[in-house]
């Protein structure tokens, strides 16, 4: 029974704690979200929460969702996620909002991360590369990618340039330093994965 | 208001206005923690810079000790800081007194801007937690 909430990124601040140390924080806004839908095992074979967040114009969804939403009278969202099922007790309809967490909890977020497209080996795998000048013409290549004769083959999994990020990041054991109810904010130390305002899921470890 | 700016100013730790100008002569007091015990220290220097970032917003402050020049930068909304108090204010033109960090002795004198008494006792910034009487 994982606690999670689906939300969007705001940006990175400084948290300055009651002894003065300064702490990296993103504030997060999460939720509030409400349950559209109740997976259980029986129906559906597992058990889980389909979440509705963010508002939408009606005439933004495709008419199966927007009646589906207008049978159980809920505001018409914009995505739709599954957590799981952390309390029976909430029905369809019902919010979740960023009150379900607690300071000093340890959190994991997952999010899209920052696509960079196509680079080379120095930015997507941290490669030193050679020297710039004293006349090196060795500058940002790879290098040599495999042997010869034997094996006669690029290994699979060799690191080598393409597309960089954009790709679902999971940090680990991040915790909430603050939560500001009233603006559905709630700060976590650290980097959260992904640009400004794209969707991350955070859950209680 | 942005929403970064809004959450910034929810949690700042103390309230402080800066009534201090760059060339003043300043006593920042400064909360230390040894072991259990809390006592004040007194950094006293000539403003050279002030960083304006926000809720980050800091400001440097040099003076020569036994010989060596020091620099000190301290965060405007620092808890840490329990009062400031002007003493002398200066001439200055510029924003940044960087030039102070080539000149040595008579020649890194600034002139003496007169200021009140009143405006001397007026200038301590106060937190809204920690009042300046100590």
């Amino acid at each position: 029974m994982k606690k999670a909430l689906y939300g969007r990124k705001i940006g990175m601040t400084q948290f300055i704690k009651e002894d003065g140390t300064a702490v990296p924080v993103t504030a997060c806004e999460l939720g509030p979200c409400v349950i559209v839908q109740k997976k259980t095992v029986d129906k559906d074979g597992y058990s889980a929460f389909k979440l509705g967040f963010v508002d939408q114009k009606e005439s933004r969804l495709t008419k199966p969702i927007a009646a589906d939403l207008k049978k159980k009278n809920i505001a018409p969202k914009r995505f739709f996620a599954e957590v799981e099922n952390f309390d029976n007790a909430l029905e369809v309809g019902n919010e979740i909002n960023c009150t379900i967490f607690s300071e000093n909890e340890i959190v994991d977020v997952t999010g899209i991360s920052k696509g960079h497209g196509f680079s080379g080996v120095i930015k997507r795998h941290g490669f030193g590369g050679g020297r710039i000048t004293h006349g090196s013409h060795f500058h940002r290549a790879p290098g040599s990618i495999g042997a010869h004769t034997y094996p006669a083959e690029v290994w699979k999994g060799k690191k080598m340039p393409g597309r960089f990020g954009n790709k679902n990041v999971t940090v680990k054991n991040l915790q909430v330093v603050k939560i500001l109810a009233d603006k559905n904010i709630v700060l976590i130390s650290g980097a959260v994965p992904g640009r400004k305002n794209s969707i991350i899921k955070v859950t209680v470890k | 208001m942005d929403i970064m700016q809004a959450i910034e100013k929810d949690i700042r730790p103390v309230e402080r206005k800066v009534d201090f100008e760059i060339g003043d002569t300043v006593r920042v007091h400064y909360k230390i923690i040894e072991g259990t015990k809390e006592r004040i220290q007194v950094y006293e220097g000539v403003v050279i810079a002030i960083d304006n970032k926000g809720q980050n917003k800091t400001f440097t402050v040099r003076k020569i000790s036994f010989d060596v020049g020091v620099e000190r930068i301290f965060p405007v909304l620092s808890p840490k800081i329990a009062k400031i108090e002007v003493v002398r204010k200066s001439v200055v033109r510029k924003a940044k007194l960087y030039f102070l960090r080539e000149r040595k002795g008579k020649s890194a004198k600034l002139k003496e801007k007169k200021f009140s008494k009143k405006a001397k006792v007026a200038a301590p910034v106060t937190t809204s937690d920690a009042p300046a009487a100590e």
